[in-house]
């Protein structure tokens, strides 16, 4: 588990009006808390198709497929989702395929459980690794401003690129033990 | 050493009447046979044959489905391909996109490898875990008869269909399309969307 924005935090809004904003019509998630707005905003949206993947790999394939047809799509996860993403990022450096991702980070700031820091302490380094342009947001105010250059930069240049959302912007899960 | 499949039918037969008289059909082919069979039937910038990704196919099929819904798609891959990414099952299974239609060709065994026996040549049953995330059309092809028919349900956009062609696990000549992934991706976008593809 890990937290859901507090209600009063704006950025799950502000990177809805984003996707908006840069016509994306193919939003692929597996669902996290962090993103759990997100993801509802775009359920609600009829000119968004929300699609849930069973594993974060389906949505490189995805928006690949996406792309072929002249959509844009966004890659909602969380950063264990990173993890079972890694060969099919080849899919787009081979093509020169748009794939933002939009990542809400575990095991990253203040983790509670020890199964998410592996992962989470390997994500921007396994990224960049296969070739994907990495920025984060550890602050509120900057993730948007940061997932919107990150989007920019997907779809005009034709590469994998990726906003990491900071733990320290959610919040770290503690399960009870303070 | 010869492997022996309990299915019958060519895959080239089959890839060439699935693509004959072909007209808008977009295909992704997934990666070894599939991908040199559609080019054997012979290239074409609406075909996008993966050098990689082993288990994408079926999800690029869906992707590209949602966004052309009024064109017919089809994904042509192996069953050791399918089974890698069989969560794609139950994701085309939510979607329903009715213009998708992924045709796995089952030789069961891993043909670019070495033959080693895939699961399905242990009895799994890949139709059946297709009808049971939801995919409305399930068909089992072992017959040269139910092939045409098959070409006719792909264009006739009543899905999602999937089909599980039993064929044999013949080693065929190599028939290579380009491998530049840029290119295959530029050509089908732009034979979909004109040259304004290319100014997206």
């Amino acid at each position: 588990m890990d937290v859901a924005p507090a209600p009063t935090a704006t950025w799950p809004d502000e990177l809805f009006e984003l996707l908006k904003a840069h016509q994306v019509r193919q939003v692929a998630y597996v669902p996290d808390a962090g993103h759990s707005r997100l993801i509802q905003r775009c359920l609600d949206e009829p000119g968004i198709k929300a699609v849930p993947l069973t594993t974060e790999e389906e949505g490189i394939g995805l928006l690949l497929g996406a792309w072929l047809g002249g959509e844009r799509g966004v890659l909602l996860m969380q950063s264990s989702g990173v993890g079972n993403c890694i060969n099919m990022l080849s899919l787009s450096i081979l093509h020169r395929t748009p794939m933002p991702m939009l990542v809400t980070m575990r095991g990253d700031f203040g983790e509670f459980n020890p199964a998410q820091v592996p992962m989470g302490n390997a994500t921007q380094t396994v990224l960049e690794a296969m070739g994907t342009l990495v920025r984060r947001a550890d602050h509120a105010a900057d993730v948007a401003p940061t997932a919107d250059a990150t989007l920019r930069m997907a779809f005009n240049t034709f590469r994998p690129t990726a906003t990491l959302i900071g733990q320290r912007v959610l919040g770290a899960k503690t399960f009870g033990k303070e | 050493m010869a492997m022996k499949s309990s299915g019958t039918l060519r895959r080239r037969e089959v890839v060439g009447t699935l693509l004959s008289d072909r007209g808008e059909l977009l295909v992704i082919a997934g990666l070894g046979a599939p991908a040199w069979d559609i080019t054997a039937a012979g290239d074409h910038p609406r075909n996008l044959p993966l050098w990689g990704g082993m288990g994408s196919a079926a999800t690029i099929g869906l992707g590209l489905a949602l966004a052309q819904p009024h064109l017919p798609v089809l994904v042509i891959t192996g069953d050791g391909e399918m089974l890698m990414g069989l969560g794609a099952l139950a994701t085309i299974g939510v979607q329903k996109p009715a213009n998708l239609s992924v045709v796995v060709l089952d030789n069961e065994h891993y043909g670019e490898t070495g033959m080693q026996r895939t699961h399905t040549g242990h009895g799994v049953d890949l139709a059946g875990m297709a009808e049971a995330a939801g995919i409305p059309r399930v068909l089992r092809v072992r017959a040269e008869a139910e092939v045409a028919p098959l070409r006719a349900a792909i264009h006739e956009k009543s899905g999602p269909l999937f089909a599980q062609v039993k064929i044999d696990a013949e080693a065929l000549p190599l028939v290579l399309p380009p491998r530049e992934g840029a290119l295959l991706q530029a050509r089908m976008r732009e034979s979909i969307l004109g040259p304004q593809a290319h100014l997206a």
